[in-house]
């Protein structure tokens, strides 16, 4: 599995449990039937969820205060409810470290990062044939948006209105 | 017209590029066919039965004079000289080389064209009344509202992955004449009874295809600044709860379907409440900006009546069945909206040659203040055209090949391309067309007929409507032949009707003279001034089925 | 893994360019553009090395879409499909005969 954010690659601090147990120095990813009981046995300490991705937003919102992560899988490229789930997630007030996890492929990175999604985990198979560099150029290809939640910055009507400004202060001056 | 910034353009540059890269990187093999396909679909580019398709939207089938030019230079360049206007408002070519699509789509940037979710599963080119801006009956141009659309839903991060295509059609007029009801969501600009202020009616869960199915509306009206939250709504409770496990099932209006139009109302209302509006309600000083691009042109003060259109007509009949049939009343005086039919008798449906394109962008630079309308009949609308230059305009058509005076008769057929270029057809579409055209193709007769719509489509997905033709022709394979299913009754306007079957499929070769028989019945019972689809909603099926049968019994 | 489904004999492997789009057939160790020199596989084992070959090309990313056509190989040479889609295919439109192989290779 190859892990990476808009930075590049990362090392992967969470991992599920091998036969219940926690891996050292990993925070315990589990699924979301596992989750409460898994609470209960951390105290405070960091945790994940990995939820597929027709869980509703209303099913993890209890947990927001909780979780460290939450891991949507994507059982294909193709299939983009993950893409509203993290957008719902973070309208609702998901703070923690968002995760994209599937085959998804890097012209689908600025998505998922305009989306909410701190990072993407993919298959090696995946990840043999797009390596990082080619995330990261997908990543800047298209740099302007018309939509508000873009992970890009200023949305193109925000563009319109700062340069209309500037055109105005411009137009004053000259007067 | 709408027209660029340095924002729209860079937009559009940046994705000529991204194309560009992705083809190589196909190429390459870093990317898979299973991952490039939703990609250059996204793109407009299909694979076809004989070569790649491009898909070049046109959007709310508004074009200029050098759009149109750029348009015949590609064809003539990158295709073979010719065009097809579709049924969503678009343009496609048949033969582009998938190594010369980042060129076509760097000259189409050039003329801000571009080809941007003319395909894949997201939300489609914006289709809207091809009379926008200049029909009689219209409360307002519905063009400022599409081009809203266009741009929220260019490249929207959320929604480029939907379980289906979504489509969105716009109108401001009292006729609809953009289909609504058959659209994933239909967008009515309406004044709302009590406030009187303008707003918008939501239709949702439209459409044709597999599993045809009739509009409802969602929201009976919407403030206008809460447009694009609203439709954020209705399409992330898409998104997250429409079918995935079938993708004939995948549309949202079998969601509707299966929930029922109260759940999905309950459902799409609550993500509304939810969402923070602030953020993606319609900025009043954006839409301004957007709607100032499509102020009326500076029209000439003149009479209702034109004396020389009218001395012009007493001495030529061809011209006066032209403007009997090829013209629509114009909100200013003096002016008319001119339909150039692309249907003349033995061409295929929407076809026009990059010649024909050149004549065109000509006439609209001269005379419709270098505008024209791309309708989802097909044919070609010069919106604003001065009924004193009609003679001199249907001149120019009439030598080109270009004055067919059949636009809303039976000739002016409505068909996909079917199995002579596309890959999903199950039939023929084009040359049935022909034929139909062909034995109707007596002026007078098609006068005595009056109204009358044939939709061909070759197969279930129904790109030519052939739900909502008062007659509706289905290619489909039976028994190892092509073999095609009539229907009646279908209607497309305020009137919305999926038609009925009439019997049996039948062999291409037999229906002309099918159509024939329903047609005799039509003119030996209508009433005075009853069109075909008032006679057929009075006498019911029976009549017209019974004399199908004569045709059908006769194969069997 | 359960018998893969294919047409009758005799077959022919067609395609589409992945570059240009064109409609291809495969020829021993390739491809052509010209039906008539479509190479015809009259067995069981010709088939499958057709439809290997086909495959293959695929993963080098050189054609889409390939698949067995069943064929009957007529008087000119042309192993003309047993389907009329095949049959448009191979031939062009027929609202346009000037478009297509049929005008490509005049036949």
């Amino acid at each position: 599995m190859l892990l990476l954010d808009r930075h590049g690659r990362k090392d992967d601090s969470f991992a599920q449990l091998e036969n219940g147990k926690k891996i050292a120095g990993k925070a315990p990813l589990v699924p979301l039937a596992a989750l409460e009981a898994q609470l209960a046995a951390q105290g405070g300490a960091p945790l994940g969820v990995l939820v597929e991705n027709n869980v509703r937003t209303a099913e993890l919102e209890p947990y927001f205060g909780k979780l460290a992560l939450i891991a949507i899988r994507f059982p294909s490229a193709t299939d983009g409810r993950g893409f509203s789930l993290a957008r719902q997630l973070r309208e609702r007030g998901f703070i923690g470290v968002l995760r994209a996890s599937g085959p998804l492929f890097s012209d689908q990175f600025p998505q998922a990062l305009a989306c909410g999604f701190d990072e993407v985990e993919i298959p090696d198979a995946n990840a043999a044939r797009q390596p990082v560099e080619q995330w990261l150029a997908a990543r800047d290809r298209i740099t302007l948006a018309y939509q508000h939640e873009n992970g890009l910055g200023e949305s193109i009507l925000e563009l319109r209105r700062a340069r209309t400004l500037e055109k105005n202060l411009t137009g004053a001056k000259n007067v | 017209m709408y027209r660029y910034d340095e924002f729209d353009e860079r937009l559009v540059r940046e994705r000529v590029a991204q194309f560009a890269s992705q083809v190589e990187r196909r190429v390459a093999g870093a990317l898979t066919e299973e991952e490039f396909r939703p990609l250059r679909l996204k793109n407009g580019l299909y694979l076809q039965l004989h070569a790649y398709m491009l898909r070049i939207a046109v959007p709310y089938g508004t074009l200029h004079a050098r759009q149109l030019r750029q348009l015949a230079h590609i064809a003539d360049v990158y295709d073979r000289g010719y065009g097809h206007f579709t049924t969503r408002q678009n343009l496609q070519f048949n033969w582009p080389k998938l190594k010369d699509v980042p060129a076509i789509l760097g000259l189409l940037a050039d003329v801000e064209m571009h080809c941007i979710q003319s395909s894949g599963n997201c939300i489609r080119n914006v289709t809207a009344d091809h009379f926008s801006g200049v029909a009689h009956d219209e409360l307002e141009d519905p063009r400022p509202v599409a081009e809203l659309l266009r741009q929220w839903s260019s490249l929207h991060p959320e929604f480029e992955w939907l379980g289906r295509k979504f489509k969105i059609a716009v109108t401001g007029a009292a006729q609809d004449r953009a289909v609504l009801k058959s659209h994933d969501v239909g967008v009515r600009i309406l004044r709302d009874p009590t406030t009187q202020q303008v707003g918008y009616q939501i239709l949702v869960g439209g459409g044709l295809g597999r599993t045809p199915m009739v509009g409802r509306i969602l929201r009976e009206f919407l403030p206008r600044e809460k447009l694009l939250s609203y439709l954020e709504a209705v399409l992330r409770v898409y998104n997250l709860e429409g079918r995935r496990d079938n993708k004939y099932k995948a549309r949202i209006k079998i969601l509707v379907h299966e929930i029922g139009i109260d759940a999905i109302r309950a459902k799409v209302e609550a993500e509304f409440a939810a969402i923070d509006s602030g953020r993606t309600d319609v900025d009043a000083q954006e839409f301004a900006r957007i709607a100032a691009f499509f102020a009326p042109p500076a029209y000439e003060s003149l009479p209702d009546v034109s004396r020389k259109l009218e001395q012009a007509q007493a001495s030529d009949e061809e011209l006066a069945h032209f403007v009997e049939h090829n013209l629509f009343r114009h909100k200013q005086r003096g002016y008319t909206a001119l339909t150039i039919s692309l249907k003349p008798v033995g061409q295929a449906p929407g076809d026009a040659t990059s010649h024909q394109m050149r004549v065109i962008a000509d006439l609209a630079e001269k005379y419709s203040f270098d505008e024209a309308r791309v309708s989802h009949a097909q044919n070609i609308v010069l919106p604003h055209v001065r009924l004193d230059d009609v003679p001199e305009i249907f001149a120019v058509l009439r030598a080109e090949g270009l004055g067919t005076p059949n636009v809303g008769l039976l000739t002016d057929i409505l068909a996909c391309p079917g199995l002579d270029y596309c890959a999903l057809a199950t039939a023929r579409s084009i040359p049935v067309a022909q034929a139909l055209a062909e034995h109707f193709a007596d002026p007078a007769k098609q006068k005595e007929i009056g109204d009358f719509s044939i939709k061909i489509s070759g197969c279930i997905n129904a790109c030519g409507h052939h739900h909502v033709g008062n007659i509706g022709i289905l290619g489909l394979e039976k028994k190892g032949a092509e073999s095609y299913q009539i229907t009646i009754g279908g209607d497309p306007g305020e009137n919305y009707a999926l038609g009925e079957l009439l019997g049996p499929g039948l062999p291409a070769e037999l229906v002309p003279e099918a159509v024939d028989r329903v047609v005799a019945v039509y003119l030996a019972r209508r009433e005075p001034g009853e069109s075909f689809i008032e006679a057929y909603r009075r006498l019911g099926l029976a009549p017209f089925k019974a004399a199908f049968k004569e045709i059908a019994d006769a194969v069997a | 893994m359960a018998a893969v489904k294919r047409p009758p004999l005799p077959v022919i492997l067609v395609a589409n360019d992945l570059l240009e789009g064109d409609v291809v057939y495969a020829v021993a160790g390739g491809w052509t553009r010209d039906p008539r020199q479509a190479l015809v596989a009259s067995d069981e084992g010709a088939a499958q090395a057709l439809e290997a070959f086909g495959a293959t090309e695929l993963r080098q990313s050189r054609v889409v879409d390939p698949y067995l056509v069943d064929v009957q190989v007529g008087d000119g040479g042309l192993p003309l499909p047993r389907h009329y889609r095949e049959v448009l295919r191979m031939l062009g439109p027929s609202v346009r005969r000037d478009l297509g192989k049929q005008a490509d290779f005049n036949y």
